[in-house]
């Protein structure tokens, strides 16, 4: 464990020194406060309080930025160790695969949790400072976290097998980027394609739900708006929430990054430093 | 005889299609510094990774200081300094000193105390982006030290370095050596035998074609010695007599067998005044690598 714990704090260190920590805050601040801000103006046609319209904005928002920001610090995980030729190396220490990739999501996790509660967190301050927030948004505020922290977590672990299989950092790279646009956009728009074309059939009202929970991205967004009726109302996804059992979206947001991280661990057990 | 830090009996990994490393045997004992040579692709990295546990064998035993290769107390006792290692440039040197030290459950005064060892002390505190190779070298052969490990895996240390930096690193190779660590040096070059090794060990396509020490591979490989005689003035007769190829007109250059070099020596010189110089060139490093890398000339 003592082991662990020492790659992770030197993970830690390389994460705050090459600057990942400070621009993943800084832009999921800087986001979510700009829909907080531009939720003002909206919040009282809808009837909702501002910071019901502000997680809900900032849902959408996660699941494209932070899938994003967790691949970014993740990609380089095994690829960038073994180009510097530093991989080869730690694992002739008494350290296991196991143990050097636990250290690095742990820090990783730990980088995604400060930015994702420090950028939320700010949205959630300015709400409540301008009387907009109540016991009912602050908790669908910190859903959004917790459901963020897990969305991040199943990307981070997504980065590692990219990382895993990649021969160069470059190459992960550009698979990290095509898991991103595959997993966060052309998934929505392909389901969205079958809807349409589905025509309110069997596909829309059996499947579709399933299929959604099953991406984790999406799986935030429903997670997301089962807090509230409110939250259903302002993102319109009440339909897909209804259709599914309780506790669906959540079972795939925790399910995923422990399906990430088995995978990981495989695919850096067939990789030859 | 010393114990034997590193004992190779029949090691065989082989790749899909070529490459690898067929039925090594090799031993290696405290203190004692082994080169591995070989050419680019005869199997050095194969077999140091096979060593290391980095990549699993198909045949054959190694023993390292006694213990079965890819167990935990073979991992502790052998240290390697993989080939141009870059660490990650956002971390000091001490920091990446000390993570190593942490991982090998070493005290962490102990890896300060390398990091002035190896001369890095007053850059141990500066990020290892702003190092040059050199000192990213040192920085390696610091974490070698760690732990005091029997056996060292050095996969070309000093290639790329300055003969400053290359001398110093073998300062420290000999101090590494001195302690009582085994220590086997990986090269594609003649550089490494330049230094003082005990024994060298050359791989030619996945097998090994010598082990022994310098004097005795020399006897081993028979090379011819060559000779050149000046003579000025008949310089045509003696070619006729002795072979070889005539320099310049006035200069005859031949070679003979260790077996024949005394009498032809002797017959050169019952020359007399005919002859004006007189020069033997023993065969030299390169010829002897030549010699053992090359196919047809196994032992």
């Amino acid at each position: 464990m003592s082991r662990i714990l020492a790659i992770a704090g030197t993970e830690f260190r390389i994460l705050r020194r090459n600057r990942w920590l400070v621009i993943a805050t800084a832009l999921l601040s800087v986001f979510a406060l700009a829909l907080t801000l531009a939720g003002a103006t909206i919040s009282g046609a809808l009837g909702v309080d501002l910071l019901t319209v502000s997680v809900a904005s900032m849902t959408t928002l996660a699941v494209y930025l932070v899938p994003l920001v967790a691949l970014l610090m993740s990609f380089e995980a095994i690829a960038g160790d073994a180009e510097r030729g530093s991989l080869a190396l730690v694992l002739t220490y008494p350290v296991s695969r196991g143990a050097l990739l636990a250290g690095k999501f742990m820090a990783h996790l730990a980088g995604l949790t400060i930015a994702v509660v420090i950028g939320f967190g700010l949205a959630g301050v300015w709400a409540v400072a301008a009387g907009g927030a109540g016991a009912e948004s602050g908790l669908a505020l910190l859903r959004l976290m917790v459901g963020s922290v897990l969305l991040g977590a199943a990307f981070l672990a997504f980065g590692y097998v990219v990382s895993g299989i990649s021969r160069s950092v470059a190459a992960a790279a550009g698979l990290a980027g095509f898991v991103w646009l595959i997993l966060v956009v052309l998934y929505d728009l392909v389901l969205l394609a079958t809807v349409v074309w589905d025509d309110g059939g069997v596909f829309s009202r059996h499947v579709f739900p399933w299929v959604l929970a099953a991406n984790p991205a999406d799986a935030l967004r429903l997670y997301s708006v089962t807090a509230s009726a409110d939250q259903a109302l302002a993102t319109g996804m009440g339909a897909a929430v209804a259709a599914l059992p309780q506790g669906a979206a959540l079972v795939s947001l925790l399910a995923w990054p422990l399906v990430g991280l088995i995978l990981a661990r495989l695919v850096f057990g067939w990789r030859v430093p | 005889m010393a114990d034997a830090v590193l004992q190779v009996t029949g090691l065989t990994r082989r790749f899909k299609g070529e490459g690898g490393v067929s039925d090594v045997s090799l031993r290696v004992t405290a203190g004692e510094r082994v080169a591995l040579l070989g050419h680019n692709g005869a199997g050095k990295s194969t077999l140091m990774k096979c060593l290391l546990g980095l990549l699993p064998i198909d045949g054959g035993e190694v023993a390292i200081a006694g213990h079965a290769v890819g167990s935990a107390a073979a991992r502790a006792a052998v240290a390697y300094l993989p080939e141009a290692v870059a660490f990650h440039p956002s971390l000091t040197g001490r920091e990446q000193l000390r993570l190593f030290a942490k991982l090998a459950r070493v005290d962490r005064a102990e890896a300060d105390g390398l990091l002035d060892h190896v001369g890095l002390g007053p850059a141990g505190d500066r990020r290892i982006g702003t190092y040059s190779k050199g000192m990213r070298q040192k920085l390696g052969m610091a974490q070698v030290f760690l732990g005091k490990p029997a056996l060292a895996l050095l996969d070309e240390p000093t290639s790329g370095l300055d003969p400053i930096a290359r001398h110093d690193l073998y300062a420290l190779i000999d101090g590494l050596a001195a302690n009582g660590t085994g220590v086997m040096i990986a090269s594609h070059a003649l550089t490494e035998i330049e230094a003082r090794t005990d024994r060298i060990a050359i791989l030619r396509d996945g097998t090994l074609v010598a082990d022994a020490s310098l004097p005795d591979l020399f006897a081993q490989a028979d090379l011819p010695t060559r000779i050149r005689v000046q003579a000025p003035r008949n310089a045509g007769s003696l070619h006729d007599r002795f072979g070889g190829q005539r320099i310049n007109g006035a200069r005859v250059e031949f070679a003979v067998t260790s077996d024949q070099k005394m009498a032809r020596l002797g017959e050169v010189t019952a020359l007399g005044a005919e002859v004006s110089d007189l020069e033997i060139i023993p065969p030299s490093l390169e010829t002897l690598y030549r010699h053992y890398s090359q196919a047809g000339n196994a032992p």
